[in-house]
């Protein structure tokens, strides 16, 4: 029984991560058609900005995560909508989607050659120590890690559908004609969405690179969980990517645990193409209209 | 007789001439990269079939290049020649493309990129961990080069000679289907499906077929791959492959016919051009993929298109 | 007259010079991990293969000759492993050093066999010397020399009876588990978990769950250095009391940085250390701190013996002859007093296998102690 909890607890830690950056993959498909590939690498670049921080500038750690912040708002918000999206998306879905794995390899092999291609320790915003729960353990780094990632999906929720402003970019996502008959400003939406991504990045990569050290590969099994975790859900919804980072999280620990450590990743496969010819739209999005 | 005519041949028997000449001045390292160009070009002109022509995207033609390997690799070290290692590669090539080509049916682009990504994986885990078979981490050592008439091809700049006479055998076949109906049926269904539905195809059968053959001609690059490197293990059938033969394609002009031959040739020589570069090239070559995406929608062969198109009505 | 003397005075040192100078150098191939995933063990063989090599320029080279040192990139990938060994062949070297990985080894030996080049690498994989090839030889224990040791260890200083295994699944962790495994049946030791992990694995945590499940008196940890970095920390979050056994990587200085207090505690078999109580060690590693300002890990150790390995078996053949360099290679010790760049003594075998002491070490507040050193296992030769 604590084992099984065990499984669980850490199986929706993990999951918390892979929501964040689900959900943000969801949203730069909705409000931009856009798939991106690279967004494992995304999550992997904020916390060597804020190693550069702390190492190369020697800023203490609360100022290089700012600093980090603002870095990523720029080039994974800013400047990868305008160098790479934009010019590239009325060509189609396709050539946003090669252009995105180019960039993946891009960020990746340059943190190797201008940060290091080792595993970096990270700085933890929480103190060490557990808590023992029913025959399980979960350190204070989880508990931290499930409520801020759970507060940030809670507050981006509220945004999205309480504000004017939530409610904009929600319109702009659905119906991009109808939005801009509406008088929203459709491109600077589509702005919005890419730094919510960036700062949603930012999020995962300062709570996972304590637990899980900062490398510059650590995105091509994090992409991949991502994706698989939005499709699941169903990436048309911002609720059914997160709900799918959970389900994968929880799904992938169990499985190595009862199923088969050698086809782990297997397993998570499985279920995506089974879902993908079962379910196009996930588990919990709706069908989409527009043809895919 | 316009100088644009004569230009595609005067090119076509200049680059062969490069080709048949330039490896006797090569020693064993050039020989090798040559030999290493022909074959990601043959898998490279099969992706290009199923993404170029056909317009489906596959993530996955490494995983068909590592099937023709193994089938290629396990036959030839048990004693057959290679010639059914490659009949064999080859059809079981066209099987597993065929059933990778039914999820194409009910989705289409980033969904198919995902399907056919997770198909690629899942293959490399049974490569690795069906170790009965595959000899698992342990890969496959000893792999025979072949006897062709009776001559051995033991020697590299031989063994090179029959890379280049396999894609050439491929880039002839290729161009023959491309010319006939089907080809005909795969531009349609990548233009627009539902007229070409209209005008009778059946795209279902067309759309299987894309898959078919462009995985089956990456699985024909495989069966010449194992006997190169002599020895295989899973890891060259992961993910980078696929990912590296789809930038070949890009880069070389997705849809153009010998854009895999200039892609494929920018993929294996730019680490030699940029070696003062070190680790860098791959930043420059993932720069390059996307301002080639950016700048240039089809590719380097597109602007030896243009500079045609551009001087046709001053030559005509 | 004179004009025409002194001219052919000058065409003929002209036409001597090239000869002169290929007279007064040797060179040597080093094919190693400067990039990719390897590039952190492969620079540190390359800057101790550079160190050793000034050392001996300076010194006056091997029988008068010094060396010119050429380095290759492998990528760390076996395809590009093959193509830079064939690259090197065409320099026409006397002898190859490296790679590390043992999956680019298995590709790339075929190619210096052909050659006739004597090859020495720092790989650990079994196979490699399995295969009857002349011209390959290690510079550190093989896993299947290695194995025996640790599981002596396991079996008389744990007094384990049952054990689990964790191991990266590739052919670094399946090497070392099959040859692992099979050393515990001989002692009768029961494997009770048998789990492999992936390669840039994140998540530990079902892992864990399924070695206290399993609940043996000791767990072998066989993974590269991040992978046991994150295992460690999740098995100290959730208290794993079982001892944690590892051998050479886990109890890695890298390791230890990067696991930090859940390292302590951890015990194993060391091949090479540069924290090995030997003063030729000690000297070396201070040489390479001062030199790199980082502190040398066993992969340094071996580069920089392997090059003074050439050195001193070419001065025992009389000159630059590479079959009668593999042959005196087989079979042969090179002792400190012999050559003090050996660093530690080492023998070699009839397959190219090396062996020499090595150690039981213990982390113990953040560092790594030697607390014990093993004998070698002797060799065998017909």
């Amino acid at each position: 029984m604590g084992n099984v909890l065990q499984l669980l607890l850490a199986g929706l830690a993990t999951g918390a991560i892979y929501a964040l950056a689900a959900a943000g993959f969801a949203l730069l498909w909705q409000t931009a058609r856009t798939i991106n590939f690279a967004q494992g690498e995304f999550v992997m670049l904020p916390a060597f900005f804020v190693l550069a921080g702390t190492e190369w500038l020697g800023l203490p750690l609360g100022l290089a995560i700012l600093l980090a912040l603002v870095l990523a708002l720029l080039v994974l918000g800013l400047l990868f909508k305008r160098a790479i999206v934009d010019p590239l998306l009325p060509q189609g879905v396709l050539p946003v989607v090669i252009a995105t794995i180019a960039v993946g390899i891009l960020l990746k092999e340059s943190v190797k050659e201008f940060y290091s291609a080792e595993a970096q320790p990270f700085p933890s915003l929480v103190a060490g120590g557990t808590l023992h729960l029913a025959g399980a353990v979960l350190s204070l780094q989880d508990i931290a890690v499930l409520l801020v990632a759970g507060l940030a999906i809670l507050a981006m929720q509220l945004f999205l559908t309480r504000t004017r402003l939530g409610r904009m970019m929600q319109a702009t996502a659905q119906n991009p004609e109808v939005a801009l008959v509406l008088g929203i400003p459709t491109r600077r939406m589509v702005l919005y969405t890419f730094l919510l991504n960036a700062a949603l990045v930012t999020l995962a990569s300062i709570l996972i690179s304590p637990v899980y050290l900062a490398k510059f590969d650590n995105g091509e099994t994090l992409g991949l969980i991502a994706f698989i975790a939005a499709i699941v859900g169903g990436f048309n919804q911002i609720r059914g990517a997160i709900a799918g980072g959970f389900l994968v999280g929880v799904v992938d620990n169990f499985g190595a645990a009862y199923l088969s450590s050698d086809y782990r990743t297997g397993i998570l496969l499985l279920l995506l193409i089974a879902v993908i010819l079962l379910r196009p739209h996930g588990l919990w999005g709706r069908a989409e209209e527009r043809t895919v | 007789m316009s100088a644009g005519r004569l230009a595609g041949p005067a090119i076509g028997l200049a680059v062969t001439i490069l080709l048949l000449l330039l490896p006797l001045t090569l020693r064993g390292y050039g020989i090798y990269l040559m030999s290493l160009w022909a074959v990601l070009t043959i898998a490279a002109m099969g992706l290009n079939l199923t993404l170029g022509y056909a317009g489906q995207v596959s993530l996955a033609q490494g995983a068909f290049v590592g099937i023709g390997a193994y089938a290629a690799a396990l036959l030839t070290t048990a004693g057959w020649p290679l010639a059914l290692g490659m009949a064999v590669g080859v059809g079981l090539g066209l099987i597993v493309g065929w059933l990778l080509g039914y999820p194409a049916l009910r989705v289409q682009h980033h969904y198919l990129a995902f399907v056919t990504l997770g198909a690629n994986t899942l293959l490399f885990l049974v490569f690795r961990n069906e170790d009965w078979l595959t000899g698992g981490v342990y890969g496959i050592p000893g792999i025979p080069r072949p006897r062709i008439f009776g001559l051995a091809t033991d020697d590299p700049l031989v063994f090179y000679y029959f890379c280049l006479a396999m894609l050439l055998l491929v880039t002839l076949a290729l161009g023959l289907l491309l010319r006939s109906p089907w080809g005909r049926a795969f531009e349609a269904l990548r233009e627009n499906p539902v007229r070409a539905e209209s005008l009778g195809i059946d795209t279902r059968r067309y759309t299987l077929l894309a898959f078919a053959i462009g995985s089956a001609v990456g699985s024909l690059a495989g069966t010449v791959y194992a006997p190169l490197v002599q020895y295989i293990d899973p890891y060259p059938f992961a993910l980078g492959m696929s990912l590296n033969l789809l930038l070949m394609v890009v880069v070389g002009g997705s849809g153009r016919f010998f854009g895999p031959w200039l892609g494929a040739a920018i993929a294996v020589l730019l680490p030699e051009w940029l070696r003062f570069s070190e680790g860098l090239y791959l930043v420059f070559y993932a720069l390059l993929v996307i301002l080639v995406l950016v700048f240039l929608p089809g590719g380097l062969m597109g602007i030896a298109e243009r500079l045609r198109l551009g001087r046709r009505p001053v030559a005509g | 007259m004179r004009r025409r003397e002194l001219l052919s005075a000058i065409a003929l040192l002209a036409l001597a010079a090239p000869s002169l100078q290929a007279a007064e150098t040797v060179r040597i191939a080093d094919v190693i991990e400067l990039s990719g995933n390897g590039a952190t063990v492969g620079n540190m063989w390359k800057n101790a293969v550079e160190m050793a090599v000034e050392e001996i320029n300076a010194a006056g080279g091997i029988l008068g000759r010094s060396i010119e040192i050429t380095h290759f990139d492998t990528q760390s990938n076996p395809g590009v492993s093959r193509a830079a060994v064939q690259k090197a062949l065409d320099l026409d070297p006397y002898v190859v050093l490296g790679p590390i990985y043992s999956s680019s080894t298995k590709v790339n030996m075929q190619l210096t066999r052909q050659a006739g080049v004597p090859q020495i690498v720092g790989s650990e994989a079994s196979v490699i010397t399995e295969m009857g090839n002349p011209f390959i030889f290690r510079t550190s224990l093989s896993q299947a020399a290695s194995m025996p040791k640790l599981a002596n260890y396991i079996r008389d200083g744990i007094g384990a009876k049952s054990v689990a295994v964790l191991w990266v699944n590739n052919d670094f962790g399946r090497g070392g588990r099959d040859a692992f495994v099979a050393e515990m049946e001989k002692r009768g030791i029961k494997v009770v978990a048998d789990i492999s992990s992936e390669v840039g694995q994140s998540d530990f945590a079902a892992d864990v769950v399924k070695i206290k499940q399993a609940a043996p008196d000791a767990a072998f940890v066989y993974l590269h250095e991040e992978e046991s970095a994150r295992f460690l920390r999740e098995a100290r979050k959730q208290g794993l009391d079982v001892p944690l056994i590892g051998e050479t990587t886990l109890l890695n200085q890298k390791v230890i940085e990067l696991a930090g207090e859940a390292a302590n505690g951890v015990r194993g078999h060391v091949g090479l250390s540069a924290d090995a109580p030997l003063p030729s060690i000690a000297a070396f590693r201070d040489k390479f701190v001062a030199r790199y300002d980082t502190t040398p890990d066993h992969n340094a150790i071996k580069g920089y013996l392997a090059v003074y390995t050439v050195k001193e078996i070419t001065e025992r053949i009389g000159g630059f002859d590479r079959k009668a360099f593999a042959d005196a290679l087989h079979c042969t010790t090179i002792t400190l007093e012999q050559e003090p760049g050996i660093l530690i003594e080492t023998s070699w075998d009839d397959k190219g296998d090396v062996d020499r002491v090595s150690f039981l070490a213990e982390v113990v507040d953040g560092k790594q102690k030697i607390v014990d050193t093993l004998p070698p296992l002797g060799v065998t030769c017909n």
